[in-house]
């Protein structure tokens, strides 16, 4: 029986291996495919209309999360539910598998991937704050072998990232924490579940005694600007005295003059602006209240 | 260009071979191919969970999928949970607790459902509310699900 006129025909690779991949992404109008979340509706919708679908998740390592002592390494291709329930990503990257279990619902976080996430480089992605406030670098396959970049000259725009035409995401590393850092994302959506964000806050903290407070703060917010967006003024204000109440709200008030956010269908700018100095405040007394628990 | 595929694909425990296009989402696959039309379309979007179906055990929304990629796995629809005579113990407490109405997200709740009480026996009402949240009701408003699986799972630890 035919397929429902819907989709446009397209042909359906699905590869097991990276030998060949760069060179059909090179001459065919091709689209990867991973959890499908995102190019399922952009396909129906006709934002692409590829002739080859390469499906790249079961290339060997892209559903792996492995740790080492450098660090965390997920997957491309890893979903989110797998990284929200990982006890060592909860442990050490709480900011990573709380933004994760963000994401939509339960069925779509069996399908979601981070790599997904990243590559689509939705203004709204939840992941995207988590993975810049833990500075992580993006490993990408080409013709002629991997090259590494950090997320923070990952994405280009909305919707546009550095990966090449013949190249695609295999990997996220995430280095190691320092022993004892803290870490929440908290978001925003128009209901409390499965809704996409309005606004969405990653902090990640630790203790460093090269800073004049003795401790280090890093803040990412999403939704709210093109591209995640670190603020680097907040996070200077808290390396430099030591948090207290004024303090974390003074850094609250940085973020809010950062944020850039637009009117749409979701929220007016005005309130995504307000809402940004509420959650960095409970997101910073949050890591703030972690910090000082661990520290006891 | 006629790129079709061979796939075999389990379905409530019944094995499938069927020549498909690339293009087939799965759940048209399940609904036209296999005439499995306990499973619902509703958003074609992956919002409303109406086309929930077990992927090897768990849940996914199967309008966000392509039947190829169902080759050589696991599916079950809502028909492979109980039958007419013989109900699953979750669909005689949605039966018994009036968990639905006109019944369009049933399938896709009950298909939700059934893993999530396998590793939650227990649930609170948080959590039943949590684990339906990918699941749109425009009849019963939620609260009779929620009696619903408390039935259930009361009867289970019975
Ligand atoms: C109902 C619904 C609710 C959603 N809610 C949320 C939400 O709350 N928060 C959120 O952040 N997102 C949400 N999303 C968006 C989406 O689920 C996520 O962005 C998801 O992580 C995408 O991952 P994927 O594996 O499904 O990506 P895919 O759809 O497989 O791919 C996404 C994009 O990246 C490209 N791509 C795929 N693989 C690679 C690769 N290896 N290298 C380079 N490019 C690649 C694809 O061509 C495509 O353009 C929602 C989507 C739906 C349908
Ligand atoms: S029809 Fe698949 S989620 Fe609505
Ligand atoms: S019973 Fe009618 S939509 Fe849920």
């Amino acid at each position: 029986m035919l397929a429902r006129p819907g989709l446009p025909q397209f042909e359906y690779v699905r590869a097991t291996t990276s030998v060949g991949v760069h060179d059909l992404l090179s001459t065919a109008n091709a689209r990867l495919l991973m959890g499908g979340t995102d190019l399922f509706t952009q396909m129906r919708d006709g934002v692409w209309r590829p002739r080859v679908v390469v499906d790249v998740k079961h290339i060997p390592g892209m559903q792996d999360i492995t740790m080492d002592p450098g660090g965390l390494t997920v997957g491309a291709a890893v979903t989110m539910n797998q990284l929200a329930r990982h006890p060592a990503v909860q442990r050490l990257y709480p900011a990573l598998a709380q933004a994760a279990s963000s994401v939509g619902s339960f069925q779509l976080r069996n399908r979601a991937t981070l790599g997904g996430n990243l590559c689509n480089a939705s203004p709204c992605a939840d992941t995207a704050p988590a993975v810049a406030a833990l500075e992580a670098i993006l490993v990408l396959s080409g013709p002629a072998g991997q090259r590494e970049t950090p997320f923070y000259d990952f994405v280009l725009g909305p919707g546009r990232t550095v990966v090449g035409t013949d190249e695609f995401l295999i990997g996220i590393r995430f280095p190691a924490q320092p022993a004892g850092s803290a870490g929440c994302y908290l978001k925003l959506g128009r209901s409390r579940m499965g809704d996409l964000s309005v606004v969405g806050v990653a902090v990640v903290a630790f203790r460093d005694l090269a800073a004049r407070s003795g401790y280090r703060f890093r803040l990412a917010l999403g939704s709210v600007a093109p591209v995640a967006l670190r603020v680097p003024a907040a996070e200077s204000l808290l390396a430099a005295e030591p948090p207290h109440e004024t303090n974390l709200a003074a850094a609250a008030d940085l973020a809010m003059h950062a944020a850039v956010p637009i009117s749409d269908v979701r929220a007016t700018a005005i309130y995504q602006t307000l809402m940004v100095r509420t959650l960095t405040l409970r997101a910073l007394e949050s890591a703030w209240a972690q910090l000082q628990g661990a520290g006891r | 260009m006629d790129d079709r595929h061979r796939v075999t694909v389990t379905v409530n425990g019944a094995q499938f071979q069927q020549t498909v296009e690339p293009r087939l989402l799965l759940s048209d696959f399940l609904r036209h191919d296999l005439g499995l039309t306990g499973t619902h379309v509703g958003c074609e979007h992956g919002v409303c969970g109406a086309c929930t179906v077990l992927f090897d055990g768990q849940p996914v929304r199967s309008c966000l999928m392509f039947a190829v990629q169902a080759d050589g796995h696991e599916i079950t629809t809502v028909e492979g949970l109980g039958t007419m005579d013989q109900l699953h113990p979750l669909q005689e407490a949605f039966r018994d607790a009036h968990g639905l109405q006109c019944g369009f997200c049933t399938p896709g709740i009950l298909l939700t459902l059934i893993p999530f009480l396998e590793d939650n026996p227990n649930p609170s009402e948080l959590e039943i509310r949590e684990a339906i949240s990918g699941n749109l009701c425009r009849c019963t408003g939620y609260q009779h699900i929620v009696d619903a699986v408390q039935l259930a799972a009361q009867r289970t630890s019975a």
